[in-house]
């Protein structure tokens, strides 16, 4: 089995799926010859030709629009948005009419596309390449949202999404692209598109995450080991369907839980998943559900991008704030 | 200094609006009967909007986007496709559904405020109602593009009115669709007003159909009123497209004879005399003065029309006002190929479960 980068699992995934189904196409800005800026669509061009493999004009709603277009049609498109930052412009289509096109038609038409995207700080980019939108886009309804957090569920996941019947956000951790070489066997199997994964096991707090911040969970459960403290880390690696049972299975053990994500505080994805753990789980918890979220401001520019982003140090006292409560 | 680009725009009349011929018909046209055909369609679609407004009025239809002034436009689109083609419309193109196969019975469910009217057995792969101005444009290439890809014979054919030429949606859809020759039409409604903007607000450039040239393909304007013009220009740019010579825009000239739509009030920023006069210009009455000038129409062939046409929508009214109403269900069954689990709870809520 191959020790592959995330970027590879993507690549890999793609290649599979493009082998398996003639209908599925890839789409978007420099995918081609180049193999994507971050080389997702390497030697796909070459291996399927330019008509599969598509360099589209520069205009992010036309990517979104003529998938919506394609994948009516009976293609299989899979986006490629460059980074998330330039995917806000895409919302309009995702949201007037790829979530709405099987419903609009009582079942008649639908839309099995993926957009894929770049997502998340950490890399030292310019302005409007380390964004979080992933609230935004679990706020859109008939679509799923999907966030992988390690080389192998990028894969299957990747695979899932495009053999959903359904419209798929896929957001890649940009900072995970290369950090991070795991086995992935390109056998082929797809991952469940609406189940946590449980990336550690652990009987005194849950800590949950998504993206690259299960990587600062993963390393701040590591901490709280040292001090004598099992955490249990989830991957909500599917957001949109959320697995909530998964979350209040754990916590229901735990009786304690810290959520984490890169996205400003108001109304990030962790509000819905405290939502949900106030609603069916409050009798469970040991002490107050602890958010750790970036700050209600704009992403800065990279000088100041380690003390803007959450990371294990923040996880691990916000853990012992729950931990020390009563 | 050097010229380096030039361009023409040519415009496009065969009936006048007296129903006088101003230049050579095409061959479709030379058959009376053929042309009969067209104008039952146009009267059809002139009575089934009359209904709809009148059961807009009386509370039995919810918002409606009447396409009066609009009956050659639509019976030149829809009588040019192929069946196996794809339209996608904006939400004023009821008469190009017409006569595709979506029941008029569908179009009241539709209007009535029920996704089932969008549901239709006829066309099966048309797209519904599109009331974000211009996104199909963008749907239009994905659809053009599979269909070359496929190296299949199929035509997408996309409407849009005068304001939605000044989306980026347009321009971004037609600078694709040229950039690929993709099998596409693009039928520009200029219809004078989006909503209370008149088109010489809208954009400074000469003529919309002008825009098709900043995408690389051939742009030109017909008299929207003509429904001989209008099939005329469809037949070329399908033919084109068919043939593998890409994408055309036709820029229809006509003019909106009713509200935007039943909530719109016109008489705000119109004058009476402007509307007068484009009633001068109707698509109707020169078809039917042509036509009479024939010997090919009279009175007693219209009156019989007439009756007939009413008696087709006052059924498919009936038809929709007999249509059992759906439950709350329908708001989720059809959400995603499978309900998410996380899903279902609030479906059995919806649904008055505890």
């Amino acid at each position: 089995m191959a020790q592959v980068t995330l970027v590879e699992a993507i690549n890999l995934a793609l290649k599979r799926e493009m082998e398996n189904d003639t209908a599925v196409v890839v789409l978007g800005q420099d995918v081609g010859v180049d193999g994507g800026v971050f080389r997702a669509t390497l030697g796909l061009s070459g291996r399927f030709g330019p008509e599969r493999v598509i360099d589209t004009p520069l205009a992010e709603a036309l990517i979104t629009g003529m998938s919506i277009g394609m994948a009516v049609e009976g293609l299989k498109p899979v986006a490629e948005i460059q980074f998330a930052g330039f995917a806000y412009t895409t919302i309009d289509q995702l949201l007037n009419h790829a979530g709405r096109m099987r419903h609009r038609t009582q079942g008649r038409l639908s839309c099995p596309m993926v957009l894929r995207t770049p997502c998340g700080a950490g890399i030292h980019a310019p302005e409007h390449h380390s964004e979080s939108p992933e609230a935004m886009f679990s706020h859109i309804p008939g679509i799923r949202v999907v966030y992988p957090s390690s080389p192998r569920r990028a894969y299957g996941l990747l695979l899932a999404a495009i053999r959903d019947p359904d419209p798929v956000v896929f957001l890649e951790p940009t900072r995970l692209y290369r950090l991070i070489k795991e086995e992935v066997a390109d056998d082929g199997q797809a991952a469940p598109l609406d189940a946590c994964f449980t990336a550690r096991e652990g009987s005194d707090i849950t800590l949950v995450a998504w993206g690259a911040m299960v990587h600062e969970a993963l390393a701040a459960a590591e901490d709280l080991a040292e001090q004598g403290i099992a955490a249990e880390v989830l991957d909500v690696a599917t957001l949109k369907p959320l697995d909530m049972d998964t979350i209040l299975a754990s916590v229901a053990r735990t009786g304690r839980c810290v959520i984490a994500t890169e996205a400003p505080r108001t109304c990030s994805y962790a509000a819905e998943v405290a939502a949900n753990l106030a609603e069916d789980g409050l009798l469970t918890l040991l002490a107050p559900v602890q958010r750790v979220t970036a700050y209600d401001v704009v992403v800065p520019l990279p000088r100041m991008e380690r003390q803007y982003m959450p990371d294990k140090g923040r996880i691990v006292a916000a853990a012992r704030k729950a931990l020390d409560f009563a | 200094m050097t010229v380096v680009a030039k361009f023409e725009i040519r415009y496009s009349q065969f009936l006048d609006p007296g129903g006088k011929v101003v230049q050579p018909l095409p061959r479709f046209a030379s058959d009376p009967q053929f042309l009969v055909k067209l104008y039952r369609w146009m009267v059809l679609m002139r009575i089934y909007d009359a209904k709809a407004i009148a059961l807009q009025r009386t509370g039995q239809l919810g918002t409606f986007a009447s396409l009066v002034g609009n009956e050659a436009v639509e019976t030149g689109i829809g009588t040019a496709m192929a069946q196996d083609d794809v339209f996608l419309m904006t939400y004023r193109e009821n008469g190009v559904q017409l006569i595709r196969g979506v029941t008029m019975k569908e179009l009241f469910i539709y209007w009535g405020g029920d996704e089932r009217g969008s549901a239709f057995a006829g066309p099966r792969k048309d797209f519904a109602v599109c009331i974000t101005i211009a996104a199909q444009v963008l749907h239009t290439v994905g659809v053009a593009y599979a269909m070359k890809l496929r190296r299949e014979r199929r035509v997408a054919v996309c409407t849009l009115g005068d304001g939605g030429t000044s989306k980026g949606d347009f321009y971004e859809g037609i600078n694709a669709a040229g950039a690929w020759r993709l099998p596409a039409v693009f039928v520009v409604t200029n219809n004078q007003w989006a909503i209370s903007v008149p088109r010489r607000a809208q954009s400074a450039a000469q003529t919309l159909a002008q825009k098709a040239i900043a995408g690389g393909f051939e742009g030109v304007q017909v008299d929207g009123n003509d429904v001989i013009a209008v099939r005329h220009a469809m037949d070329e740019a399908l033919s084109k497209a068919r043939a593998g010579g890409g994408p055309t825009l036709i820029e229809a000239l006509t003019y909106r004879l009713s509200d935007h739509t039943t909530a719109d009030d016109a008489t705000r920023y119109r004058s009476p005399d402007e509307l007068a006069e484009a009633w001068k210009a109707e698509p109707l009455s020169r078809l039917r003065a042509y036509l009479t000038s024939c010997g090919a129409w009279d009175k007693a062939r219209e009156d019989a029309l007439l009756k007939e046409c009413n008696e087709q929508v006052q059924a498919a009214a009936q038809a929709y006002l007999d249509t059992p109403a759906v439950g709350p269900e329908c708001m989720f069954d059809h959400l995603y190929a499978r309900l998410p689990a996380a899903l279902e709870k609030q479906r059995a809520a919806a649904l008055g479960d505890k």
